[in-house]
């Protein structure tokens, strides 16, 4: 996992995703789940691109259960991007990185 | 950089065919797609691939696949190819806007999992539909599911999901499946796995904000409609092959499947090989795509000899 990338737990749920002044990108993944270790190297990737301007965060789904369910997610992997302590937007499954990109500066520049 | 051999796809086909090409110093490069390793990395236990006695999982397999190709060479990439140029050699493949160039293509993108094409399926894709049990299967935890489709796959993901639902029902359009006896025991003897024979999806309706919560079904004998509350909705319908990319240059049947020449993997363009379930509606086991993925590797090495003299 990339220096770049926190993982995120319902402990630091609030400061690191709710409350951060940037976008934040959370990866909701789990171990048993081939789609997400294909996409974890590109969520990677993307936290190094993207560092200063959008941190990016991994959520293990066996662990952190209650978050996913909480975001109403039925499939993973998920990319879900917050703003101001909302989702702004959303992405199943593992896509091409240019989808995420994409995304992200939408929103960066919204 | 003109390359010897490129290979589109990393399933056992694309895998086997960089394998060999790489021992034959031919040093492939690999795109390996939105899902490295191919459809076995969204499946369990592999039974039936030999070698394995004792089954082994799919990734698990498939990583083995990427170790021993690279292990002698082959370069894989995490990249999912945009656009072909099979008009004249070099051939040429794009990722976005980098191109790239080789004196042969073998495309092994294998297929993807058919849907059924209702509106409200790819609403709600992700949503509670999914055509990955394996995957999802963990976001059901005592909900009830439903599974549409009568093969192998069918059975398998019935039998999976059983781990985590209450209960699973599996509808199929026929008064019979056509998976193979020993998983259509399994999956009949299961006491969480109940029928709807001949029975049709005929919508599925939820939210993107509260999920799945019911499908209606339909009865294909008397067209009576009626619906049936679930959380999630598994496809396994069957594949449609993957060559949207390439249609336009190469001869392909109606459903998509690439032709290749008997007894090889030829196409209608000298240099292009095509191998594994793109060119394959009759077999699709990972052991048959891994040996048309040898077939390729060594139909694009005696093309190169031949070319080169």
């Amino acid at each position: 996992m990339s220096d770049n990338v926190k993982e995120i737990t319902s402990v630091n749920f609030e400061t690191e995703v709710l409350k951060s002044d940037t976008p934040v990108l959370v990866d909701f993944w789990a171990e048993w789940c081939g789609p997400c270790r294909a996409i974890g190297p590109v969520v990677d990737e993307i936290a190094n691109d993207y560092n200063g301007k959008v941190s990016v965060g991994k959520l293990n789904v066996d662990n952190e259960n209650q978050l996913a369910m909480q975001y109403g997610v039925r499939s993973i992997p998920a990319l879900l991007v917050f703003n101001n302590g909302a989702v702004v937007n959303q992405i199943v499954g593992a896509v091409p990185k240019n989808r995420i990109t994409d995304i992200l500066n939408t929103v960066i520049s919204s | 950089m003109n390359r010897k051999v490129i290979i589109i796809g990393s399933g056992p086909a694309g895998l086997t065919a960089a394998l060999y090409t790489a021992r034959a110093n031919l040093n492939p490069l690999v795109f390996e797609g939105s899902q490295p390793g191919g459809q076995l990395t969204i499946t369990t236990d592999v039974e039936n691939y030999p070698g394995f006695p004792e089954g082994i999982m799919g990734p698990e397999l498939m990583d083995k696949f990427r170790d021993q190709a690279t292990r002698f060479g082959a370069e894989c990439h995490f990249k999912h190819v945009t656009k072909v140029n099979f008009s004249e050699p070099p051939y040429k493949v794009w990722v976005a806007d980098e191109c790239y160039t080789a004196e042969t293509i073998i495309i092994a993108t294998g297929a993807s999992a058919k849907m059924l094409g209702l509106k409200s399926e790819s609403e709600l894709m992700g949503y509670g539909v999914s055509a990955c049990a394996t995957c999802d299967g963990y976001f059901f935890k005592d909900k009830k599911v439903i599974v549409v489709g009568g093969g192998d796959s069918a059975m398998e993901e019935a039998i999976y999901l059983t781990k985590f639902a209450s209960e699973v029902l599996i509808v199929h359009r026929r008064d019979e499946f056509r998976a193979s006896k020993i998983m259509v025991e399994r999956a009949l003897n299961n006491l969480k796995i109940k029928v709807a024979w001949n029975t049709v999806v005929a919508d599925i309706l939820g939210t993107q904000k509260k999920g799945v919560h019911s499908v209606m079904l339909k009865d294909t004998q008397n067209d009576k409609t009626r619906e049936e509350a679930c959380d999630g909705v598994f496809m396994a319908i069957g594949h449609i092959p993957n060559t949207d990319l390439f249609v336009e240059a190469l001869d392909a049947d109606q459903a998509g499947y690439i032709f290749t020449k008997n007894g090889s993997t030829a196409t209608n363009l000298d240099g292009v090989f095509a191998c594994g379930d793109v060119q394959d509606n009759v077999y699709r086991q990972a052991v048959t795509a891994a040996g048309s993925g040898c077939m390729a590797a060594i139909d694009a090495e005696k093309y190169l000899e031949n070319l080169h003299g």
